[in-house]
Parts: structure tokens; sequence; C-alpha cells
């Protein structure tokens, strides 16, 4: 079998037969084919030979089976839709002392009373996971999602108009771009307190930059496409153009990077936290419990490590299996040719 | 081509000076007195001193002069003195630096040579075992935390199984930490290990995209080989990506770096900063963020070259 020949033609064998030049009425399950109305007007136009033979559908429709053939992508929401739920409700079926010192319960192991035993603090590791989650969480989605929108905008509105507006726009973000972002938090958060709020707002901050990068090179690169050059032939302004046609089809790229991009704001918080520049105790996020734990290494404490640091690893990787799905679901060229 | 290139070289100078100006305002926001940070807080008992301080260092100057005196300095090769530490600047960096670059320049050298032929191998047996192998592995080093996994990597391989020393080499010079390269492993394993799943990922992406386009089914329709239209057409147009992500992966890698030598207590130029920041050495920390900014600059002039040599799409106007 041809190894080229796989991802062009059909991505994948157990997708539905999605095609424009398909001469058969669509069967998919999901979308049944138009009728009434909408369907003489594609048959006229099927026989002046305008439009193909079946109404192609939505690409969102197209995008969420998809999604939801790729096991690893719905088995990664499935996990973060959990996670989400042990950190938000998990409190509010479990108590635990989360905040208290108290020395006389310190580094039990986990059993009765304590499922995943207690911290140096005598805290409750479980009730403390759910608490420190909400943090990584939070952080991790509002700074990435900021981060992204400014990112797409700054890189598309840079890359389609190109010339002056472009080289002083992109000036900016090289300037910044340049300073290594832990380099700047270190300075920075000797400024500010770290909250959680303030932690948000200076990851997007430091993080949309790559993101604008990405986006104006798929920019610069699309903008000279035959559709976009047919668009304009056609009258299309450059608004049009932008939203319509640079940033649909640099969706790829910035879905990609949106999940990379939650992933490094939660694996940011942790690395923060690890440097002691992390958001205040007695508030914590999962990397604070980590490196709270490694100091306990040689006491072989590992219920101080392993729950936290499986915490962070598993929810990361939700994410980035979220990510490789939507990217799968977006990229409709993969689907069609 | 070539106007390009200097256009962007002098972009390129133009982006300098807006981060000294940026850092130079950014550490000068720190809050504290240099003199007292210095001398020590009996210094407050004695305003003659602070005055002496401030007026033989120039600190009782406006802060733009202030500015454009250290820009002066800079320009000629004069990155300042550290108080702290008692040694100026550039002496400081020639050692500290040549030490990240031996940690950095090997890890990322190495991350490319795995991440490439990886990606490629993922995009072309797309769904297949191997894909699904290498994307869960690269997914768990990519989910790891790099301190978590610099920590692991010292628990198997320097503590349970002791291959490998515990911490990087301390040697002085290039040369000591070169001899002691066995010390080096262990932090050169966890900086790659990171940044291998990082290029691997995009570089999946870039072929997977490269696949369904036009010059692949034209190649095909024409009758190149499989091989050919692979290694000719569609991993060159691959890389593009990988350019740009190379560029401005730097200073992401430095962070990497930065961990990496808080974890092995590696006298690398990350560490230096991550203790020079708690003291307010304003000198030390404004050298080493002009230095990191050049080579990122000086990187990311480079990628910017080579995209517009890959992808002929790419107009400069």
């Amino acid at each position: 079998m041809s190894i080229l020949n796989v991802p062009p033609e059909r991505p994948d064998p157990s997708l539905p037969e999605v095609g424009l030049i398909s001469d058969t009425v669509d069967v998919a399950p999901i979308a049944p084919a138009p009728e009434g109305e909408a369907a003489l007007e594609g048959e006229a136009a099927v026989a002046a030979g305008i439009l193909p033979a079946t109404k192609p559908r939505s690409a969102f429709r197209r995008g969420l089976e998809v999604f939801l053939e790729n096991k690893l992508a719905v088995t990664g929401v499935v996990i973060l839709v959990a996670m989400v739920l042990f950190c938000f409700v998990g409190p509010h079926v479990y108590y635990g002392n989360t905040t208290a010192v108290n020395f006389a319960q310190e580094t039990l192991p986990p059993g009765a009373g304590h499922p995943l035993g207690t911290d140096s603090n005598g805290n409750d590791v479980l009730a403390r996971l759910m608490t420190s989650g909400q943090i990584s969480l939070e952080v991790g989605i509002a700074a990435a999602i900021l981060a992204t929108v400014l990112g797409v905008m700054w890189g598309a509105i840079a890359g389609y108009f190109g010339g002056a507006l472009d080289a002083v726009m992109m000036r900016i973000v090289d300037a910044v771009l340049s300073i290594p972002v832990l380099f700047l938090l270190l300075v920075v958060v000797s400024l500010v307190t770290p909250t959680e709020q303030v932690l948000i707002v200076v990851i997007a901050a430091v993080s949309w930059l790559t993101t604008a990068r990405l986006v104006r090179g798929e920019a610069l690169s699309l903008r000279v496409r035959d559709y976009v050059q047919a668009m304009k032939v056609m009258g299309g302004g450059s608004t049009r153009a932008v939203t319509r046609h640079i940033a649909p089809n640099a969706i790829g790229t910035i879905m990609v990077n949106l999940t990379f991009q939650v992933a490094d704001a939660i694996a940011f918080i942790v690395a923060l936290s690890y440097l002691g520049l992390g958001i205040r105790p007695p508030q914590q996020d999962w990397g604070a419990m980590l490196s709270n734990g490694v100091q306990y290494v040689s006491d072989s404490y590992w219920w101080l490590i392993l729950p936290a640091g499986a915490c962070i690893i598993i929810v990361i990787t939700a994410i980035l299996w979220i990510g490789e799905g939507l990217r799968d679901a977006v990229e409709v060229r993969l689907q069609r040719r | 081509m070539t106007v390009f290139i200097v256009r962007r070289a002098l972009q390129a100078i133009v982006v300098l000076l807006i981060v000294t100006m940026f850092t130079f305002a950014l550490l000068r926001a720190i809050p504290g007195n240099v003199a007292v940070a210095i001398m020590g807080p009996g210094a407050y008992r004695d305003p003659a001193a602070i005055k002496l301080f401030d007026s033989t260092y120039g600190f009782d100057k406006p802060w733009y002069s202030q500015y454009l005196l250290w820009l002066g300095h800079l320009a000629q090769g004069n990155l300042g003195y550290s108080w702290n530490l008692n040694q100026s600047v550039a002496s400081l960096l020639a050692n500290r630096l040549l030490k990240s670059v031996v940690l950095v320049g090997i890890s990322t050298i190495l991350a490319l040579i795995i991440a490439i032929p990886i990606g490629v191998i993922q995009a072309v047996r797309r769904n297949k075992f191997i894909d699904h192998f290498f994307n869960g592995t690269s997914t768990v080093f990519y989910a790891t935390p790099s301190f978590l996994l610099g920590l692991l990597l010292i628990l198997i391989f320097a503590i349970k199984f002791p291959i490998f020393p515990a911490e990087g080499p301390q040697g002085n010079g290039l040369g000591a930490i070169l001899s002691d390269f066995n010390a080096l492993i262990l932090p050169i394993a966890t900086l790659t290990l990171i940044t291998v799943a990082l290029f691997s990922r995009y570089m999946r992406s870039s072929v997977l995209d490269n696949l369904t386009e036009d010059y692949v089914r034209t190649a095909k329709a024409k009758g190149a080989s499989e091989r050919r239209i692979l290694y000719r057409h569609v991993l060159r147009n691959s890389l593009i990506p990988i350019a740009t992500l190379l560029g401005l992966s730097l200073p992401g890698i430095l962070s990497g770096a930065l961990i990496t030598e808080a974890v092995f207590n590696y006298p690398g130029m990350g560490l230096l900063f991550y203790q020079q920041a708690q003291k307010q050495d304003y000198p030390t920390l404004l050298g080493i963020t002009v230095v990191v900014a050049v080579a990122t600059v000086v990187g990311s002039l480079l990628a910017d070259i080579t995209y517009a040599v890959l992808d002929p799409r790419v107009r400069y106007t």
C-alpha cells in the first residue's frame, strides 16, 4: 500500500464518505441530505453543472464527526471534564483540612480519614489536590484564551496587510519575544504580588507573541494563494479576506497552538512555583504541591509527589489529545482530498 | 534578497534598541534603593554615603541620562560591574555564557536530530501504531514538568543506579565542564527530552499539511516515486515552520535551561540570573538580558531569511 496515498486520499478508513465530487446521495447518518426546496435548487444547479450533486455539510458538522471518531480526543475530553468536576465540585463532596497547620497530623501515609495522606503542614492531600487544581486550570485556560485571541488578531492583521504596519507590529513582537519568559517573569514577579489574576494577565502577556508570529507566517503565505486573490478580483475587501479566508485557513495552526498555550500556561505556573515565585501560600497550584513534595523524596513519602505529579501530567496530556483531535477536525483540506 | 537581508538587519537593530529601553525601564521599576542594597541596611544611618554612592555611579542623574550612559558603555562592550559579585559583568558572562551555550546547543541539536525523523515517520504512518506510540511518548514527556523530569532522572540514574553524578559539572572553565562530561549527561538529557516533544509535534503537523498540497498531487501525476516526493518536496517544505520555530524557541529553550540549571546546580547563565534577580543586581540582570536578546534577535533574523529562501510563495515587498 502506498505510504503517500493514505493521508491525502482518505485520512481514516472509518470516516464517513464526504466529498464534493461524490455522485451518490449523502448517506452519512448524522446529516441527511437536504430535502424540499433546497434539494430542488440543488438539482437545478447540478443539472446546470454549477453545483456538485450533494450539498456539503457545514464544516462544523463535518469537524464534529471527525472529532468524535478520534478516540484519544474523546478520552481527553472525558478526562478534562472529570478533572474539572474533581476540582470544582469535589470540594463540595469531600471535606478536608486545606489551610490550618496541624503538625500532629503531618505527613501521614494514606489511610482512614485521609485517602491520600497528609502533607508537611498536616493538610489533607486529596482536598488540597482539588483546591490547587482550581488554580492550575483557571490560570492555564484563561491565560491561553486571552493570549490566543490577542495573538491571532495581531498576526492576521500584520501578515495580511504587510508593509509598514507589518514591520512595526512585528518589531514590537520581536522585542518582547527576545526576552525569555521565565527571565521576564523573575523580574515582573518581584514588582507585583503574584495573585491568580495577575498570573493570568502576565502569562497571557508573554504568550500571545508566539501565536502572533505563527499566524502571521500562515497569513503571509495564504494571502498570495489563488482563492484569496480570486476573492479580491470579485471585489472582496480586506476585512473579508482576514475574517473569512485567512483566519479560517490558519485555524489548524491556531488550534494546535491554543492547546500548547493551555499546556504551557499550566506548566508555567508549575515552573514558577518550583522557583518559589508562584501563587503565595496558603493558596497553591499543583506545581507548588509537587515542589513541596519532592523535598521529601528521600523519605519515600510518595503520596506527596505522585498525586500532584500525576494530575499535572494527566491534565496536560488530555489537553494535548483534545488539541490533536481538534486539529484533525478543522483540517478540512485533509477530508476533502 | 540582499536588500531584504540588509533591511531586516536594520530592523533587528531597532528591535534591540526597544529591548534595551524596555528592560532598563522594567529593572528600574523594581522598588528598593541600589545604594542600600549594596552597602547594607546600615547605610540608611549615613545619608551622605548614599549620596556619594549615587553621584559616583550616576544614580543621581535623571533616568534617560542613566539609560544613555549605560547604552554608551554597552556600545563599547562594557556591560557594567556587578557590586554583588565584585566582578565585571563581561567576565561573569564570559564564564557563564559558554556553559549555557554548551548545554543549550548540544540539547537543541540532539533534539532536532531525534525529532525530525520521528515527525516524518508519524505523519507518513498516520494513525498507525508507530504514530500513536511516538505521540504518546512525546505527550508524556511534554506534560511532565521539567524539574520533575530532572529530579526523576537524578533519582533513577544517580541515586538508584549511581551511573551519573546528581549535580552538573562544577568546574570553572569550559575545559573543566567538558572534561567532566559524565556530569553533563543528565542535564543535557533533561533539556533534550523536553525539546524533542515540542519539535516532533510541529514536524508531524507540518508534514501532514504538506502531504495535501497540490504539488504532491502534481508530482504523483508526473510519476515521481514516493521516496522522491517525500524527500525532495514534502520534507523541504515541512522544514519551513521548523525554521521559524527554531528561531523563536530559543528563549523558550533558555527558560527550560534556567530550570534545568537550577535542578542540577549547573553554573550557567540561567542560574546566575535567578540568583541575582533576588539580590537586585541590576548590572548583571541587564547584561544577561541584553546578551540573550541579541542571540534571539539574530536567531529570528536567520529564521526569517530561511523562511524566504525555503518558501518562494512568501514575497517580501
